[in-house]
């Protein structure tokens, strides 16, 4: 640190004219940043807005080619991380960096061991890391395996990482993107203590409401360049949206009801063990089997998972992730083994293979479009084909029809607003919500009667959101019944017509859409509040 | 340009630069053999003086060419859906023995001749490919440890089953074992006629043999299977993303199975155009390494048809040179050192071209909805 007096009150960090140019690309323009020491500073953007360009030339990922980068009044010019760090600059990535099978204070000292000679000081480390986590209020026990941590203590985990090397300066991106709203608070909590601590904090996000209860000022990224500055005292969620957009915005909202009284699909008894399927023995009902399973102590990933899915309704589950939500998708799409039953317009598609079962109405729009959604090395067109090879336009007998595949492609570009220079760009060249929007266009093609979509609009701009939410609910005042499962708790309670809740793959607590907080979902998807019943 | 253009040309660029390193490497290892890599490479392209040497030395780069197109081919089937099948080398000797066995058992006429050989050679080595397949769908059984295990098992199976069971008449003097020789009906005539078209003298021996047309239509059949079937599409996804493949209703274990088959299908093909256009029979002195080669071949040739084609021809240009480079006292190894150094630059230049057209796409796309799309979001 420097002994300058003055150093203090100069800004921690200071961006000027930060321009950063791809071939044929602007991505960063004349980007100006000041970030004043001891504060939150949050920066809020759409996704392509140019934040993580931004970040990691903060960062030292990626080298400016206009501008100065001034940390604590020193111009400095980043080449590698490596460099950040030693300028006392942290990032704490949106996805965990963590080894699953070291401990806690193994994952924190990885990568910069106290040494004595070339043993591990492990006792010099153990000091330094209960020291630092109890000067900021980071609890985490420093033997537990982090595989046995929830996403909260993973998070604390990964600010230490960066506390233990001496950063000022944290980034943070997208933090609350993995949270439930209990663990938010408690971040922020921790974020304040920080800020007490003198520490900088500079915040990302597109979670407007969360920016503005912990931000001690906002920047508004925009096509690449800062829009403003704001005081978050003097802005409301709407406002930031908008000069975050650059104009109006919608919001799911409730609108009249248009569940009929035709089950669509019917889930019964649905379970799946952790170890392994095995048939049930004969005879044995799947709810007298559960609980065998149950009384023997074995873990159930779902757990008598039972609902109906009317035409013209959507049903919500909400819950933290990794609580069965995968296994329940993959069981209906046939993709995963389970015993119990399914039905699609009451016909018994149990044992009917994924092929069957989308070719009889059910769409799907996976949680992750990367791993089970696109071909990212294929063309738009051949990934308009995928899922859909056995169906017109796509076959025509032994053949894929690629003029009609990509005339039924340019159609979903059109309709979808995809945008895209053509229908054989590759899918990989898209951004997220582009990408996510063929997926929708696609699923919707082929005129499903049932509907998975997992996380429709997660990584997804505000636009395309709004696009998004729009096609679901047509589809659903057309007829379609939609299961929806979600982290985004807005999303469910805005567009659900049912609500259900999902902990440890059991349904936990049914909930009325209409009248429900997302503090309060929040306490039954943490099993903080159990077991009633609303209809 | 076009972005297809643009791949096409990044991808020969790459292979050309490959190439050039490769001849400097070897130049060292020449250099190191205590040879001249300038008459070294001087041989390569020394068909001889007369018309005749070099319509000969033209016949035999095509004749090594051809069985290394169609292994190409077989390794490239199962390597398009991430599928190593390593044990091409086994599928295609057993394959050989038993068809070149069952084509001397009886005499038809040519055509059906001929199509029951090579529909035999097919159903062997796809009937051998099933094993690892089966093993691989219902147990797990990784594939390249089960092909290359029954690689063994295949060799040796052949090399009893000629001296055994499937053997006939040995000459007096003859040192190796061979399977009863095909009667002429089974003699695929030979493709001598192109060299007369241009006045050119045939070649000596056995001359151009005619399974290279075969050879031109199965590359040309399984180019339409994999770039405009549904199968083909099956297999690309499959290969690309098996995670989405599952999603979007593709059977892995279905597919696992018809790739393998189809591969060993193919790799049974191979020993045909020896047996049928030269030895007319399967003998313990068959060219080895066939399958093995191939491997390098679909390699070099990105699992497309045109370009194990042209990996085919130039391992075929390069082999050809064994004799000539005997005649420049320079030893004959540097072919595969060649071969290897090729192989693997190519494998080096096919990533570096490939992450630099991913690169090159991201941006045109950015670049062109940078123009041509109105700023504001449509709400």
């Amino acid at each position: 640190m420097s002994s300058d007096p003055l150093a203090a009150a100069r800004p921690a960090v200071e961006l000027a004219g930060i321009t950063k140019r791809f071939p044929g690309v602007v991505a960063n323009h004349d980007v100006c940043l000041t970030v004043e020491p001891g504060t939150v500073h949050a920066i809020v953007g759409e996704n392509g807005a140019g934040k993580s360009t931004l970040m990691k030339i903060l960062y030292g990922m990626q080298q400016p080619d206009e501008g100065t980068i001034k940390v604590n009044g020193q111009e400095v010019a980043f080449r590698t991380p490596s460099d950040a760090i030693a300028a006392g600059i942290g990032m704490v990535h949106q996805h965990f960096m963590l080894a699953d099978n070291f401990t806690v204070l193994e994952n924190i000292v990885l990568g910069a061991e106290p040494s004595k000679g070339l043993v591990l000081d492990s006792g010099r480390a153990r000091e330094r890391v209960k020291e630092l986590a109890a000067g900021h209020g980071l609890q985490v026990g420093p033997d537990r395996l982090v595989e046995d941590l929830g996403v909260g203590d993973r998070q604390r985990v990964e600010i230490l990482k960066v506390l233990y090397r001496g950063a000022r300066i944290l980034i943070l991106d997208e933090p609350t993107a993995v949270l439930v709203p209990q663990e938010v608070d408690e971040l922020f909590e921790t974020l304040r203590e920080l800020k007490a601590g003198g520490l900088t904090v500079i915040f990302i996000s597109h979670k407007l409401d969360e920016v503005l209860s912990i931000a001690d000022a906002i920047t508004v990224i925009r096509r690449g360049t800062t829009v403003t500055s704001v005081d978050p005292r003097e802005v409301t969620a709407r406002q930031l949206a908008e000069l975050m957009v650059g104009s109006e915005l919608p919001t799911p909202e409730t609108r009249e009801s248009t569940v009929t009284d035709t089950v669509m699909l019917k889930v019964s008894g649905l379970t799946i063990e952790a170890d392994g399927h095995r048939p049930i023995p004969k005879g044995a009902s799947v709810s007298a089997y559960a609980d065998r399973l149950r009384a023997e102590g074995r873990r159930l990933l779902l757990d008598d998972v039972s609902f109906e899915i009317h035409r013209g309704e959507i049903l919500g589950i909400a819950g933290v992730e990794g609580n069965g939500q995968s296994e329940l998708i993959e069981a209906i799409m046939g993709m995963r083994p389970a015993h119990g039953d399914i039905a699609l317009g009451g016909e018994d598609i149990t044992s009917w293979s994924t092929l069957k079962r989308r070719e009889s109405g059910i769409g799907y729009i996976p949680e992750d479009r990367h791993r089970q959604g696109l071909l990212l090395e294929a063309s738009l067109w051949e990934n308009r084909v995928l899922g859909h090879q056995t169906r017109p336009p796509a076959r025509s007998g032994i053949w894929i029809n690629r003029r009609a595949s990509k005339a039924d492609t340019e159609r979903i570009v059109k309709d979808y607003d995809v945008r895209t220079p053509s229908v054989d760009t590759l899918a990989l060249a898209l951004s997220g919500g582009n990408q996510q929007k063929l997926i929708v266009g696609r699923e919707m093609s082929s005129e499903p009667t049932f509907l998975i979509a997992a996380h429709p609009t997660r990584g997804v701009d505000v636009g395309a959101q709004a696009a998004i939410w729009d096609h679901l609910r047509n589809a659903r005042a057309a007829g379609l019944a939609v299961l929806l499962i979600s982290a985004d708790l807005d999303e469910l309670i805005g567009l659900s017509d049912t609500l259900h809740v999902i902990y440890k793959g059991r349904l936990v607590a049914r909930l009325d859409p209409s009248d429900v907080t997302p503090e309060r979902l929040g306490g039954y998807m943490t099993g903080a509040i159990t077991g009633t019943e609303e209809t | 340009m076009p972005a297809g253009l643009f791949r096409a040309l990044l991808t020969v660029a790459g292979a050309v630069a490959a190439i050039v390193v490769a001849i400097a490497i070897s130049s060292v290892a020449i250099l190191a053999a205590g040879a001249s890599p300038t008459q070294a490479f001087a041989a390569f392209f020394d068909f001889g003086e007369t018309e005749r040497s070099v319509v000969n030395g033209i016949a035999t780069m095509l004749n090594r060419s051809v069985p290394l197109f169609i292994a190409g081919l077989a390794v490239a089937i199962g390597f398009r859906m991430n599928l190593f099948n390593i044990g091409v080398e086994g599928q295609y000797k057993i394959a050989a023995v038993c068809a070149a066995y069952v084509g001397s058992l009886f005499v038809a006429p040519a055509p059906i001749q001929i199509l029951v050989i090579i529909v035999v050679a097919a159903a062997v080595g796809g009937l051998y490919a099933l094993i690892p397949a089966v093993m691989k769908v219902t147990r797990g059984v990784n594939e390249v440890i089960s092909t290359i295990m029954l690689n063994f098992i295949a060799i040796q199976l052949a090399a009893f089953l000629v001296r055994g069971p499937f053997t006939g008449q040995r000459t007096e003097g003859q040192l190796t074992t061979n399977t009863p020789l095909l009667p002429e009906s089974a003699w695929f005539p030979n493709l001598n006629v192109l060299f007369e078209l241009f006045g050119l003298p045939a070649p000596r021996g056995g001359g151009l043999w005619g399974f290279l047309a075969v050879a031109i239509l199965l590359g040309m059949g399984i180019w339409v299977l994999l770039e405009r079937t549904r199968f083909g599409f099956d297999v690309k996804a499959s290969g690309l993303n098996p995670s989405a493949a599952l999603a979007s209703g593709v059977n892995p274990k279905k597919m696992v199975i018809s790739a393998m088959v189809l591969s060993g299908a193919v790799a049974g093909l191979i020993g045909l155009p020896e047996i049928l256009g030269d030895k007319h029979t399967f003998g313990s002195n068959f060219t080895p390494g066939l399958g093995f080669l191939g491997i390098a071949v679909a390699l070099l040739g990105r699992n497309k048809p045109a370009g194990i084609a042209v990996a085919a021809l130039l391992f075929g240009f390069l082999d050809r040179a064994q004799g000539p480079l005997q005649f420049a006292s320079v030893p004959p190894s540097v072919i595969m050192i060649m071969q290897g150094a090729i192989v693997l630059l190519v494998v080096i230049a096919n990533e570096i071209t490939s992450r630099i057209a991913v690169r090159h796409e991201e941006r045109r796309a950015a670049q062109q909805l940078g123009r041509n799309t109105p700023v504001e979001v449509a709400a």
